[in-house]
């Protein structure tokens, strides 16, 4: 029998560990938030975190190994972006008779998420710089990162506020609409997909693929929005 | 499931091309999904082909953002001595924002007689 040490320097080596970590973390994941009822709290997103951060650490492993394997599902976030139309299309009657409620929902989500962010920031002394990597927090990343950098904010900065936006957005909005008396599955998927980006728009999908359709609606038109609003946001707190 | 795949793949690619060729601060993705949004308006038979895979890969939209959540674990020191007046933010932004979408969202419906999808 060869030694584990020898074993496990193989493995460490290749794609298939970690690929196969990220698959089995999030299985646990929604397992977890499946035995729990779907509580917002149990985020498979946040459970998976949790437990492949634990185990790099534990194992000293860097996060660009860990992504060598990982990059293969990371990957799909774009064909994923692209399948959104999917439901889009299947909703289209749905979306076209709410045409007004998404543009007001559109307009006013969009214009709190960024001036909220900037108005606190300010108040709490932050630099022009960082109110910039701040400013485009609810737009999907690819998008969020490169207004962060051409408002001269911190892209890298910027990714860590966008993916904490997200979970936030996914484990607050079912308390916030029953608390809000808000039952319209429309509204509460929109207004997910425009605050929490891709992160709430699969937390919408888990409750309701109406509101999942309407949130992956209102991630992409937020991300086409932010990028014209933000600088103008930014202009009113320098 | 192939054809499917190629389909959603080619239709990103064509969203990459475009947004940089033309440089607009809308990313690839995002423009491949409007592209296949227009290509199953187009074409029933597209949209039938295209559905059970694309449901396939969003039934597990979740597991898409697990690696880059990893990657924000080791940058959260980076977040340094501002880290509590983030989380102050990022909460009450996300909060205030989900609420003045979802309630404009439901005034706008009410004042335009709109009922919702009962029947849908």
């Amino acid at each position: 029998m060869r030694e584990f040490a020898e074993i496990w320097s193989y493995l460490a080596a290749s794609p298939l560990i970690w690929l196969s970590a990220t698959l089995i973390a999030y299985l646990i994941g929604d397992a977890l938030a499946q035995a729990a009822g779907r509580a917002p709290l149990v985020n498979p997103v946040l459970v998976a975190v949790i437990l492949l951060a634990a185990l790099l650490w534990g194992t000293q492993t860097s996060y660009a190994t860990y992504f060598e394997g990982a990059q293969f599902v990371h990957f799909l976030l774009g064909p994923a972006t692209v399948a959104l139309a999917i439901p889009l299309w299947h909703q289209r009657h749905a979306v076209r008779r709410a045409f007004l409620p998404v543009c007001a929902a559109l307009l006013a989500g969009s214009v709190t998420a960024v001036l909220s962010a900037l108005a606190i920031g300010y108040a709490l002394g932050l630099s022009p710089q960082l109110l910039a990597t701040l400013a485009p927090k609810s737009t999907t990343a690819p998008v969020a990162l490169g207004i962060s950098e051409s408002l001269g904010g911190s892209p890298t900065l910027t990714a860590v506020l966008v993916i904490l936006t997200g979970m936030i957005g996914a484990i607050v909005v079912t308390p916030l609409m029953n608390a809000l008396r808000i039952r319209d599955w429309r509204a509460r998927g929109f207004a997910v997909g425009v605050a929490a980006h891709g992160i709430g728009t699969a937390r919408a999908f888990q409750v309701n693929p109406q509101a999942g359709a309407f949130a992956g609606i209102g991630m992409a038109l937020n991300a086409m929005l932010t990028a014209f609003l933000a600088p103008w946001a930014l202009g009113l707190f320098l | 499931m192939i054809h499917a795949l190629t389909l959603i793949l080619a239709c990103q690619l064509a969203g990459e091309a475009l947004t940089r060729f033309f440089g607009w601060p809308a990313p690839g993705p995002v423009l491949g999904m409007a592209l296949l949004f227009a290509l199953m308006l187009a074409s029933a038979r597209l949209a039938a082909l295209v559905t059970p895979t694309g449901e396939g890969i969003l039934r597990h939209l979740s597991l898409l953002f697990v690696p880059a959540g990893v990657g924000v674990v080791g940058h959260l020191q980076q977040l340094g001595a501002y880290g509590l007046g983030f989380a102050l933010v990022l909460v009450v932004s996300t909060v205030l924002a989900l609420a003045v979408g979802a309630g404009a969202f439901v005034a706008v419906a009410r004042l335009t007689g709109d009922k919702g999808d009962r029947d849908a």
